[in-house]
């Protein structure tokens, strides 16, 4: 009951800290996208440097959130940001290319070598072939990476609260330190409903943007 | 139209050439149809024509022009591709695939859409139906007929087919071999078209070109492949049966005997013998008043008996068309135990009659002169 009123009396601030939540991962994932994507198609033209580039990705993501924070401190401290928003985008940012690369490399590679020969064949260029064909098919695979990268990050964005980015760890973090389950718990649950919202809402997006053609009946 | 002037691939790693030193030309609205045991070189040199694979040395012309002065995305977008896989683009609809050139030529979109349209209806396939599907939603005949649509939407003079019907059921290729030649009357396309099967290409060849271990070893009409095999490699490709593989190459028209003699019913079996004996013949069919055929009576029959021939006449087995094969001829004296077949046109009439005798003696034409 504690909880609910807490919810209740404080949801202009919940619906604030959502909001810096949201434009940290929102804005991390966006480059994300633009950056592992390319990247994606890019390595399926070499099978060692796409080995080499998905390696480091990987490794990228077993660094622990709060280490890679304090990693970042003294570096961006150079132009002024050692803490705050920028910190927590690089952060998500780095964390969000292993799911979207991994992904589009895997289903632009995996796409029909028949599909490439007859669009070659018919003169369609590189471009064309990508933009036609090959991204419209590994869409549904990619989308499925920016979904995981987006509900992990949501998770490590909660932890940013301690360099000063905001977001709805704050709740989190003032609820150990003043051990106040009121606000642990808001929080805690905030992050979780934030996560399944997103999530939904981008699988609504997936299905949308998949070509019915390639719909599983 | 097409021309290889000694053209040979060798492939990175290799000593022996994949494709060596072939020249061959197909004239305007030809089917050539490239055909060889697999590994022999036929597909390779398909894909050098429209530089899927880039020749190692030699030059190929189209309409006189050689392909290395294209940039190659124009050559290609010049050139229909159908691969056997078929290759649809799945997130397309049937409407897109087809229009996928023409899209990338810039034409204007209302008049590629009605293109699409004609382009079904020409292989049977509802455009109100099928422009809005995708491939998933489509038969694997009905897809490889898309594959054909797509690649000529666009009207390129030449079309470059990889074993297009292989992958198709046999008794939906021979349909849709057979829609294909009906279009390609209409379309008149220069065609290179890959085969192993030596049924499919005296089917579909107005050429056939043999390879062997990258060689070509003979290039020839189907007929005279069949009939004069130039190797031991080509008479073993063929096939022992291969005089037989020609009766499909022949119509009953070749070996019909045209406007023979007739009797009428009113005429009395003394006429009908004298008809037979004067010709040779050892039956006569029996016509009505306009000249359709209603039976025949034999020369036994007409010798021995008495009256007329509309009271002795025994009803034909079965006719046969003009424009059927031979083929078909001879399966239906087999299936009739029969040494003749009467002809009839489209209308029933009377036009000749076809005979055994008259079938081997044409077959065996070709042997005697050669």
């Amino acid at each position: 009951m504690d909880i609910l009123n807490y919810i209740i009396d404080n949801w202009g601030l919940i619906a604030t800290r959502t909001g810096e939540h949201v434009a940290i991962v929102g804005v991390a994932v966006a480059l994300a996208i633009a950056t592992g994507v390319p990247i994606g198609v890019a390595i399926t033209q070499n099978r060692r440097v796409a080995d080499a580039v998905l390696y480091a990705a990987s490794i990228m993501i077993t660094i622990p959130s709060i280490a890679l924070f304090g990693m970042m401190i003294p570096v961006l401290s150079l132009i002024g940001h050692g803490i705050g928003y920028l910190p927590a985008v690089i952060a998500v940012l780095l964390y969000s290319q292993l799911p979207i690369i991994r992904n589009t490399y895997a289903s632009i590679s995996n796409i029909d070598p028949a599909l490439r020969e007859a669009a070659r064949g018919m003169g369609l260029t590189r471009g064309q072939r990508l933009r036609e064909v090959e991204l419209p098919i590994a869409l549904p695979v990619i989308m499925a990476g920016v979904r995981v990268a987006v509900v992990m990050n949501i998770g490590v964005t909660a932890i940013a609260t301690y360099i000063g980015a905001g977001g709805l760890g704050a709740f989190i973090a003032r609820g150990i330190s003043q051990t106040d389950p009121r606000q642990l718990v808001t929080g805690a649950l905030a992050v979780s409903i934030l996560a399944v919202v997103a999530d939904l809402a981008l699988l609504g997006l997936q299905k949308r943007l998949t070509s019915p053609g390639l719909r599983k009946r | 139209m097409i021309r290889l002037d000694q053209v040979s691939k060798t492939f990175p790693g290799t000593t022996m050439p994949a494709v060596d030193r072939v020249s061959l030309e197909v004239a305007e609205g030809e089917i050539c149809v490239l055909l060889g045991p697999s590994g022999c070189g036929k597909t390779t040199t398909m894909k050098m024509v429209n530089r899927l694979i880039q020749p190692s040395s030699g030059d190929i012309f189209i309409d006189g022009r050689n392909t290395s002065d294209y940039d190659v995305t124009q050559l290609r977008r010049s050139i229909g591709y159908v691969i056997q896989q078929i290759g649809l683009f799945p997130n397309k609809t049937i409407e897109d695939n087809i229009c996928i050139v023409p899209d990338i030529l810039g034409w204007d979109r209302r008049k590629s859409r009605q293109r699409a349209a004609e382009l079904l209806e020409m292989v049977a396939l509802d455009p109100g139906v099928f422009l809005k599907r995708y491939p998933k939603e489509l038969s694997g005949g009905q897809q490889q007929r898309i594959g054909v649509l797509r690649a000529i939407a666009a009207d390129p003079p030449v079309l470059l087919m990889d074993e297009p019907f292989g992958a198709i059921d046999p008794i939906n290729r021979v349909i849709i071999q057979d829609e294909f030649l009906k279009m390609q009357a209409q379309i008149r396309k220069t065609i290179l078209f890959v085969s192993h099967d030596i049924d499919e290409a005296v089917k579909m060849a107005d050429r056939i070109a043999i390879f062997r271990n990258g060689r070509l070893v003979q290039y020839d009409t189907p007929d005279n492949m069949l009939a004069h095999p130039a190797s031991e490699f080509v008479s073993d490709f063929v096939g022992g049966d291969r005089t037989l593989k020609r009766l499909q190459l022949l119509t009953v028209r070749d070996a019909m005997i045209a406007d023979p003699p007739r009797v009428r019913a009113a005429d009395s079996l003394q006429q009908a013998a004298a008809a037979m004996e004067a010709h040779g013949h050892q039956s006569i069919v029996l016509v009505g008043p306009r000249g359709r055929a209603r039976g025949y009576v034999n020369l036994q029959t007409a010798r021995g008996g008495n009256g007329t021939v509309g009271e002795n006449y025994e009803a034909l087995p079965t006719t046969i068309r003009p424009h059927e094969d031979l083929r078909t001829a001879v399966s239906t004296m087999f299936r009739y135990d029969t040494q003749w077949l009467a002809c009839v046109d489209d209308d029933g009439m009377f036009v000749g009659y076809v005979t055994l005798r008259g079938i081997t003696h044409l077959l065996s034409e070709t042997y005697r002169d050669g």
